[in-house]
């Protein structure tokens, strides 16, 4: 598979206090480990296990994803900006790998 | 004994048909569910409402239905599909910036529940279901 392109939309800059949404996606085909290739044999399972957003180092969203999922998983939430900062994403894959992203916000 | 190549192309697509469902029809056991529940509340009882599910009435295709959740005052959000293979589908956890409330896709076997069980502030648990119709199911690819 094509290496997992992740993309995020946020506002580049909010007032202090105000509530954003974070649109987030990722390029992966989150195999459930419920097909079948022609053999008959199971294609294993192999998903985004887990998305953890942080801001200014800490925790602000987190999820623990299941192969219910669909492929090119979309998740959004929303935060609430206290000061400027640096929005931090990471997918971690079954296989450990870890897909990040980063994007800062201004004070308006 | 020798296959005309109009056998070996009715055997082909009956074995095609055989691959395009789904593979394991069978959906969760309601013990399945209650057992997904039970883990994520260490058994304590849930009550009914204060947690909203946002899907489709009907979606057309089960391999990608969006949906939403969201609970006043939660600090996580299990949400399962009661009639998938395996019911769980994600947890969202929430920090003390975040809204507690999130919007995914998910696939969906057939028609069947949407169970939310949110995990609030002071420990206690709510819970709601939600009913979507699916008509192409989207588990077996």
């Amino acid at each position: 598979m094509a290496a997992p392109k992740p993309r995020v939309k946020v506002p580049n800059s909010a007032k202090v206090g105000e509530v954003i949404e974070v649109k987030t996606l990722i390029s992966h085909p989150m195999e459930s480990g419920q097909r079948k290739d022609k053999s008959g044999a199971i294609i294993p399972r192999k998903i985004i296990n887990k998305f953890v957003a942080t801001y200014g180092g800490e925790e602000v969203f987190s999820v623990d994803v299941g192969p219910a999922v669909s492929a090119n998983p979309y998740i959004q939430f929303s935060m609430k900006v206290p000061a400027a900062g640096d929005l931090h994403f990471a997918w971690t894959d079954d296989d450990g790998s870890v897909y990040e992203m980063t994007k800062s916000i201004a004070i308006a | 004994m020798t296959f005309t190549r109009r056998d070996t192309l009715v055997m082909g697509a009956g074995a095609a048909a055989l691959m395009a469902l789904p593979l394991s029809a069978s959906a969760a056991t309601d013990e399945a569910v209650a057992a997904a529940i039970a883990a994520f509340t260490g058994g304590a009882a849930t009550a009914a409402g204060g947690v909203d599910i946002g899907a489709p009435e009907i979606a057309e295709n089960g391999n990608t239905v969006p949906i939403d959740v969201s609970a006043d005052g939660a600090a996580s959000i299990l949400v399962l599909a009661a009639g998938n293979p395996n019911p769980g589908v994600a947890t969202f956890h929430f920090g003390a910036l975040a809204v507690p409330a999130a919007a995914t896709r998910i696939r969906l076997a057939g028609t069947q529940d949407i169970i939310a069980v949110a995990k609030m502030a002071d420990g206690s648990f709510r819970e709601a279901r939600r009913t979507v119709k699916v008509t192409i199911g989207g588990c077996g690819g």
